[in-house]
């Protein structure tokens, strides 16, 4: 049962994958096509968005299909922060005055805390439940929010917010879209570590229990709904943090970081890479941008074979492409 | 406010509600007989409406692109049941959203190649177009009262189809035991193809209606969709009761909401900011009530299977 | 109460018009085996699961180690020494063996709750697990999947679990179902000892084994329990021989 070959050629394709990544911008400064660095950050930022979903989604066996809500959240605090410190407005002066801030530590950890904040009543709700209906209640909520975006106009509204110029971070030139690129590639391995640390823990060995058997996850003592909600936190903060890179990625936040094409695209990477695998969402993300790029340059229409590529995978491929180039997946 | 406008706004929520449930009766059929979460329903809604368009444009019949929106709704819906659907009753929930989540981006993006990205503008029938009187002094357009007629008109033979008829009773059956149905021999899968249509033809009937009040284009069935979401999970996923009950509701305290909020907002904090702010509470309004349901009735108003 | 170890007063619980559990009182005293028989249908599983929290009875108590346990989850009960096996196996089936034990240990130390440090490295773990395994005879199994165990094999990891979880009672549901002659007989040895760790309220269709472990028994019918006693005023009593031996032997 236990495949020695099959675990070492997905460590393999694992280093495979984090190697091209971080090689990718360095092939594109030595073409000369700098826009190749920013499809590396867009991969590297989606990559870290599903590792949070894949917390939840992979482990837990919940899924979510709102998860946008959280990477819209964290693209609107660094929205918001930003426009509030470039304009030097204060967003609120009781108990103490704060002026937002165009510093990325600052911001991840208001994105971060703000998803916190946000999925604790969501998941409170949601996991009261189960199933289908856990899909379409997290789709709802994170819709609520999406229409909430949409009809407040404070920060743009339908419109969107834009961010003059990218936040900084102390030591790095934010600007430089190569620094930029390695902060989010540096990001997405603290957080692929995180991933392999709680998927090995007590408290992984619980979650992924009550993905299994909820029943007996309970019959030893352990009560599915605290494990999960904590990990549909943790799963919101890692996503939220992705969408404020996100937004400095693009130097604009919109609601349709909040839609729900959004929640299901997240979806999508993971099951493109491979679920529940460590770099599942790293294959899942590198692989759905370059589809956008390459179908996309062949025709205006790249969502349609999209679609049939993924209505493939999903009838024939189960496993994705770690799946498909490691095989079976290995649990012990 | 007058009691005229209230009137109007009532009957636009019933109209809502009305619309809501013709797509949520078939979403909860689907779900309550093959166990399938499906996504690519708001396509269907879509090509329902688009072939109204087309057919009503060419030969100049609102009726007859009444008509091919149900042909072509059900024959999509067959097709896809045919050729994908049945291929997912037996995996997890996952794969069938993902699965159905790729059919809408086919759907959406073939939509998009055929028809372009222009929207279509769909007439109201010259039959219907008058309006009505109604007591206290206001007018109410006849089409939208006709909404009204046939989503009620449905529900009637909904109830009907299911409770009177050999059919009705194999989806009952369907919905308890499907292992008893097959052992009673019945064409399962015929069966599933027949209610996957007929879901997918009161979704293009949903489509088409409503594509003469709004603009039909590409994407328009999503918004619908997901509030179909909301009203089968009030409601109880699987209780076509509770899809009338949760799509009436959900209707009323949206079109309601809207009118409502705003004003009540601005009696209190000026006109301009209690405007903005009743606006932006109205539009989280039906989810705050669906969390509000779920909190204390965890499987909704109706659970099928409780 | 105080020598009792749980006990169970006046359990009712319907399904429309079905009375599953009409009025059950149960005692469970240190160091016995009180086995619980009945035909089928007669509602034992579902008065195992509303003793161990799965099913909200509609009026009735449980009290366990003295404590009144009525309102807690299926989870808190355990915490509190309550463990169970199911009638049909209940287990995480991508974990192997020893994971599967592994989460009953992590449970009893409290400690779910920590997010770092690999699991499989942590002998505070998987020893006493490995423990367990060695006393119910599967540790040459240990890394196999539960998916990929025996029906027989998966029954003792069950009981395997019950034991790591420091059990204070057991419940056992048919634990020897589906058992071939050499592992009832095995099991029913194993349960012989067991019983002086905490006491068994066994649900067993196997009369030999019922008859040869069972300090009292109690016999439930249509919900009911016709009749309570020792092996031998069990045996001689006409209402059970005619509502149950009769049929059964």
């Amino acid at each position: 049962m236990r495949d020695g070959q099959a675990m070492s050629r997905e460590t393999l394709i694992n280093i495979l994958l984090a190697a091209a990544l971080l090689a990718l911008p360095f092939v594109a400064i030595a073409m000369e096509e700098p826009f190749y660095i920013t499809l590396a950050t867009r991969m590297a930022i989606l990559a870290l968005a599903a590792v949070g979903l894949n917390i939840a989604l992979g482990l837990g066996g919940l899924i979510s299909f709102g998860h946008a809500a959280f990477f819209g959240i964290g693209g609107y605090v660094a929205g918001i922060f930003a426009s509030h410190a470039f304009n030097m407005e204060p967003m609120f002066s009781a108990p103490f005055e704060f002026s937002g801030s165009d510093q990325m530590p600052v911001i991840w950890l208001a994105a971060m805390l703000v998803s916190v904040f946000v999925a604790i009543p969501i998941g409170a709700i949601s996991l009261r439940t189960s199933g289908v209906y856990f899909i379409m209640i997290t789709l709802a909520f994170a819709q609520m929010i999406y229409y909430f975006a949409i009809s407040w106009p404070a920060y743009g509204g339908e419109d969107g917010l834009s961010i003059i110029t990218r936040n900084g971070f102390p030591g790095v030139n934010t600007a430089n879209p190569l620094s930029f690129f390695l902060l989010c590639y540096g990001v997405l391995a603290v957080a692929l570590l995180m991933f392999w640390l709680i998927q090995n823990s007590r408290f992984g060995a619980a979650l992924q229990a009550g993905r299994q058997n909820e029943q007996r996850l309970a019959a030893v003592g352990i009560a599915p709904f605290r494990i999960r909600l904590v990990a549909f936190a943790i799963s919101a903060a890692i996503t939220g943090l992705a969408g404020a890179l996100f937004a400095d990625l693009n130097r604009f936040v919109s609601p349709s970081m909040l839609s729900w094409h959004m929640s299901g695209e997240l979806i999508v990477l993971i099951i493109l890479g491979g679920t529940a695998r460590l770099f599942g969402p790293v294959a899942g993300a590198v692989l759905f941008v370059l589809f956008e790029f390459a179908l996309g340059g062949i025709t205006e229409h790249w969502q349609f074979f999209l679609g049939l590529i993924l209505l493939g995978v999903v009838l024939f491929a189960r496993g994705g492409l770690i799946g498909l180039v490691a095989g079976k997946a290995r649990h012990g | 406010m007058s009691t005229a406008l209230l009137i109007e706004q009532i009957l636009n929520g019933l109209q809502f509600g009305v619309m809501l449930f013709l797509m949520a009766a078939g979403l909860t059929l689907i779900f309550g007989v093959m166990g399938l979460i499906n996504l690519a329903h708001g396509s269907l809604y879509m090509i329902g409406a688009f072939a109204c368009a087309a057919v009503a444009a060419a030969t100049g019949s609102f009726w007859l692109g009444l008509v091919a929106s149900l042909a072509a709704a059900a024959a999509a819906g067959a097709l896809v049941e045919l050729v994908v659907i049945r291929r997912l009753y037996d995996r997890d929930h996952l794969d069938q959203v993902l699965a159905t989540f790729a059919l809408i981006l086919i759907f959406s993006e073939g939509t998009r190649w055929l028809f372009g990205s222009f929207p279509l503008y769909l007439d109201i029938p010259s039959a219907l177009s008058g309006a009505v009187q109604l007591p206290g002094g206001g007018r109410y357009p006849l089409y939208r009262l006709t909404i009204i007629g046939v989503g009620i008109a449905v529900a009637v033979g909904l109830y009907l189809l299911i409770s009177k008829t050999r059919l009705g009773m194999r989806i009952r059956a369907g919905e308890s035991d499907r292992e008893m149905i097959a052992a009673l021999g019945v064409d399962i899968r015929t069966l599933y193809t027949v209610v996957f249509a007929l879901g997918a033809a009161l979704a293009g009937l949903a489509g088409a209606l409503v594509g003469a009040l709004q603009s039909v284009q590409v994407g328009m069935g999503e918004p619908v969709l997901i509030l179909a979401f909301v009203v089968i999970v009030i409601g109880g996923i699987g209780s076509i009761k509770g899809a009338l009950v949760g799509a009436i509701l959900v209707g009323l305290v949206d079109t309601l909401g809207r009118f409502l909020l705003p004003k009540l907002f601005a009696a209190f904090m000026g006109p301009a900011q209690g405007a903005t702010a009743g606006a932006a509470i109205a539009s989280m309004l039906i989810y705050i009530v669906m969390a509000l349901i779920l909190a204390f009735r965890p499987k909704g108003l109706f659970a099928a299977n409780a | 109460m105080a020598d009792t170890v749980l006990s169970i007063r006046d359990l009712k619980k319907t399904f429309g018009a079905l009375k599953a559990t009409d009025g059950v009182s149960i005692d469970l005293r240190p160091g016995e085996i009180h086995a619980l028989i009945g035909p089928n249908g007669a509602g034992k599983t579902t008065l195992i699961h509303q003793i161990s929290g799965s099913i909200k009875p509609d009026s009735g108590s449980v009290h366990f180690l003295g404590e009144d346990v009525s309102r807690l989850g299926v989870a808190a009960r355990a915490r509190r020494g309550l463990g169970r096996s199911f009638q049909i196996s209940s287990l995480a089936p991508e974990f192997s063996a020893l994971r599967n034990v592994m989460l009953a240990v992590q449970s009893r130390q409290g400690s779910s709750f920590r997010f770092f440090g690999p699991v499989m490295a942590d002998k505070s773990l998987t020893e006493p697990a490995m423990a367990m395994l060695e006393r119910t005879g599967l540790a040459a199994r240990a890394q196999v999947p539960a998916a990929a165990l025996s029906h027989g094999e998966r029954r003792q990891l069950e009981i395997a679990i019950a034991l790591a979880l420091g059990s204070k009672a057991f419940l056992f549901d048919e634990p020897m179902a589906g058992m071939g002659p050499e592992g009832s007989k095995a099991l029913t040895a194993f349960l012989d000892t067991l019983r002086h760790e905490a006491p068994i309220l066994l649900v067993e269709h196997d009369m030999d084994a019922v008859f040869a472990l069972a300090d009292r028994i109690s016999v439930l019918v249509y919900g009911r329990i016709i009749a309570s006693g020792t092996v031998d005023e069990i045996r001689n009593d006409p209402e059970v021989r005619r509502a149950y031996l009769g049929e059964a032997s």
